[in-house]
Parts: structure tokens; sequence; C-alpha cells
């Protein structure tokens, strides 16, 4: 007993400095260094490739299926909504004025007049009602398609998440942090549970992708959800629902202020890498 | 003879019922434990019920996933029934931060369910 209160002792003293210094840089160090060890053989910058990264198997079919990709024509969509004018005579190019240079690296941002969170898919659609136009559905259609061709322009840029020094910053950051570790649902699986504690394992017959480079490829054409009605593209908001249903949780609405914490938290974690969206997943 | 046989066959028969009841019991011996059995295993396997092919490779089950360790000889592992019971139970009690379902706690198997589960479990 003694030794053991000891050993936990040590414990304490080593674990307390760690909690007092947890700060988005450690974090983000910490995250990074828990999938270098895990996947000593795979490039950091290879993680946002998904699932792909770490599953030999699978990649060379999807690296094929790359070469003439699903998602090409709604790249073209978006670029046509994207030029668009609206009743107004402006365009989202008034909004987005940066658009040939790329703008996907820099979302999610955090507004510290408004103290929100902002995504791209916000400031599409905010676009669009600051000009008189009728906001996109939030998960799918007309929406993917302008943040895919945004994303595919911002292809090659390195996510650049900034966490201002600001109460209501942190605050959304950690809220976020807290979903992406909380246990949920009837089946009681938390993000970490699949993508952080068991990537490259199977769950069924899925490989499980590291969350580490899992928001840099949106948004996607998914196979399944082209199978199942639609046209296959979607957000990663639409994907962080499908994951809280799989465990039997009730999902947030897409861009709720849970959604945007928890994209603040999970693409912060994933900078320096570089934008790849559109990407293609099973 | 007769009388001589009989001594030894109860010094045999207090033998197998100690053997028994520590390990061999639960052993499929009759129709209404084979059809527990039988009912165990498709509880395990239904996807809405114990799906426990999503991290369990297990004899007969098709595509298992390998987030945990293969169910395979349980009862080694398991000597006593009801540490089995309560891990399928609860596997928090053994390990906290487990990914594995709290079946019981959380109502995803029923009482009834848990036990046809086990019982199968334990044939492997
Ligand atoms: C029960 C396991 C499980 C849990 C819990 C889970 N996911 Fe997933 N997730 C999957 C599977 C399976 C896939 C599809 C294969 C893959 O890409 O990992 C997936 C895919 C994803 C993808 C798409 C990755 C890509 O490259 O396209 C994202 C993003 C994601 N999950 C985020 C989350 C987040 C955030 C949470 C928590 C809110 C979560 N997941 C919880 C199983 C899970
Ligand atoms: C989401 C993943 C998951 C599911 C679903 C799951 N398990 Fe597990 N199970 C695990 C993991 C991981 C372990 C390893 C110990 C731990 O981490 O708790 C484990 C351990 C066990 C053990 C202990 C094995 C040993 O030798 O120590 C048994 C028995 C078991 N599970 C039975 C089941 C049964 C029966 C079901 C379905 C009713 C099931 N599990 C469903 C993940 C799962």
């Amino acid at each position: 007993m003694k030794k053991n209160l000891a050993a936990l002792t040590v414990l304490l003293m080593i674990a307390t400095p760690m909690v007092a210094q947890a700060s988005p840089e450690s974090d983000l160090k910490e995250f990074r260094s828990h999938f270098t060890n895990m996947f000593p053989e795979v490039p950091v910058d290879d993680f946002i490739n998904g699932v792909y990264s770490v599953d030999e198997a699978s990649r060379a079919q999807w690296e094929q299926f790359e070469e003439f990709p699903p998602y090409e024509i709604y790249i073209s969509k978006g670029e046509d909504l994207f030029n668009k004018k609206f009743a107004n005579g402006k365009s989202f190019a008034t909004c987005f004025p940066d658009y040939r240079k790329g703008v996907r690296q820099n979302y999610p941002k955090f507004d510290t007049a408004s103290g929100e969170v902002v995504t791209l898919e916000g400031d599409i659609n905010k676009c669009l009602t600051d000009n008189g136009e009728k906001p996109f559905g939030w998960k799918k259609g007309k929406i993917a398609y302008v943040g895919a061709y945004l994303a595919y322009m911002s292809r090659g840029n390195k996510l650049d998440v900034k966490i201002p020094n600001d109460a209501a910053a942190m605050d959304a950051y950690n809220r976020g942090k807290k979903h992406f570790y909380a246990k949920r649902g009837q089946l009681n699986m938390s993000c970490a549970d699949c993508h952080y504690y068991n990537p490259g394992k199977k769950i069924r017959a899925d490989i499980l992708s590291p969350a580490l480079g899992q928001p840099t490829g949106f948004p996607v054409y998914r196979n399944k959800w082209a199978a199942v009605g639609g046209d296959g593209m979607g957000t990663l908001h639409r994907r962080y629902g499908g994951c809280n249903k799989q465990v039997r949780a009730k999902p947030f609405a897409a861009q709720s202020d849970e959604y945007k914490a928890l994209e603040y938290f999970h693409t912060y974690m994933s900078n320096g890498l570089e934008v790849n969206g559109p990407s293609l997943r099973k | 003879m007769q009388g001589y046989m009989h001594k030894i066959s109860t010094t045999v028969s207090v033998a197998t019922l100690v053997a028994c009841l520590g390990m061999a019991m639960p052993l499929s011996v009759n129709a209404a434990d084979d059809a527990d059995i039988a009912e165990g295993k498709k509880l395990s396997f239904d996807r809405k019920k114990g799906n426990c092919l999503a991290c369990h490779a297990i004899e007969g089950g098709d595509l298992p996933g390998n987030i945990g360790p293969p169910l395979i000889a349980m009862k080694a592992r398991f000597p006593d029934y009801e540490k089995l019971r309560a891990q399928i139970y609860d596997a928090r009690i053994n390990n906290p931060n487990t990914i594995m379902i709290p079946f019981g706690p959380h109502e995803v198997l029923s009482a009834k369910e848990l036990e046809l589960v086990t019982k199968f479990i334990y044939t492997l």
C-alpha cells in the first residue's frame, strides 16, 4: 500500500506540471508525436491521406480512383457557383478576395469581436446572406461544391489555424478538445477511442483513420454517401454527425457551436499539414 | 462385486461433480443449453446487439475487427464464469478507459441477453 502510494505520488508529481502547461501548442506537440510514434514508417505529411496513410492494402486502388476522381465535376459546379453574379452584381469573390491564393488553410478562424468560431461554410453562407441571397443547406450540395472549389484552389497550402490570446477562443478550443476525448452515446465511445487510440485497427471491416490529418481533405466525396442517395459530397460536419450516430449518440446540428468548437480543436491539431481537399473516401 | 462397484462409482461421481462445478458445467449437455448457446451466438454477432465482431475475432464470424483480442480459449482465460460475465457486463471495471461497450449499465444487452452471450462466449 505504502509502495503504491509512493508510486502514485511520483505519478502525480510528473502529471501535475503537464496539466498546468496544457496549451494548444503543447497539445499539438503531444498529439503529433502520438501518431508519429504509432506509425514511425508514415511520413508526417502523408497523414492527410486519411485511412490510406495507414492502410497499404487499399491505397493502390484508391490512388487509381483518384486519377479520375468522382469529385471533379463538383469542383466545376463549385467554380460556376462561385463566379455566378448575385442579384446585386457581386459574387463570392467579393467575400473571398484571396481565393486564388487559397483560403481553406486559415479555417476555422476565431472572431474575437463576436466570440465565435468561423468556419469556411459559415463564411460561404454569410456571403450569401450579406448580399441578400438565400443561404445554402449546411451538410451537402452547393455548400460542399463551393467548399470543394475553395479547397481545390488552396491545395498544397499548409493549415494555419490560429488561436488568439483570448478567453473565448481558449474556451472554444477547450470545448472542442473535450468533445474529442469524451465518451458519448449508448455505446460510450469517444472520437479518440476510434481515431486516437486505435487508428490502423479494424472495426469490423473498416480500418480506422488517424485523427491527425482528417480535416485536410474536406469536403469529401464518399462512396457510401453516394450509395445512400445524393451525389456523395459532404462537409466535415456531416461526417461528425455520422460518427456520433455510429455510437448511438444524438448528433449535433451541422454548424452548431458544439461542432464548430470540435472543428476548431480537430483542425488546429493538423496545423502545418497540407490542404488536399476535396478528397475521395470510402 | 456389486457393492464394490457402487462404492467406486460414488467416489468417481463426487469427483466428477466437483470438476463439473468448476469448469465443465456450462458445456452444452442438453438441448436447452444448445438452444441458449445458439441464441447467444446470434446475439453476439447481431450488429444491433452485441456486435462483438466489430472488435473481436470469433470462430464462425466473418470480417472481424481487431481492436480487442480474439475470443478464444475462454475457459483458460476465464476459469471463473462469473468473471467473464462481469467483463462483458462492464469492461470498465478492468480498464476504466476501455473502448469496449458497457453492455450492462448502458442497457445495450438485457440481463437475459447478457447471460446468453456469456454462455456462448464461454464455449469458445
Ligand atoms: C465507433 C468508432 C468511431 C467513433 C467513436 C468515431 N468515428 Fe470517425 N470514423 C469511423 C470510421 C469507421 C470511419 C471511416 C474510416 C475512416 O476514415 O476512419 C470514420 C471516419 C471519420 C472521418 C473521415 C476521415 C476521412 O479521411 O475522410 C472523420 C473526420 C471522423 N471520422 C471524425 C470523427 C470524430 C470527430 C469523432 C467524434 C465525434 C469520431 N470520428 C468518432 C469510426 C468512428
Ligand atoms: C468497440 C470495441 C469492442 C466491442 C464492440 C467489444 N469488445 Fe470486448 N474488448 C475490447 C477490448 C479493446 C478489449 C481488451 C481489454 C480492454 O481494453 O478492455 C476487450 C476485452 C474483452 C474480453 C476479455 C478478453 C481477455 O482475454 O481478457 C472479453 C471476454 C470480451 N472483450 C468480450 C466481448 C463480447 C462478448 C462482446 C460483445 C457482446 C465484446 N467484447 C464487444 C473491445 C470491444
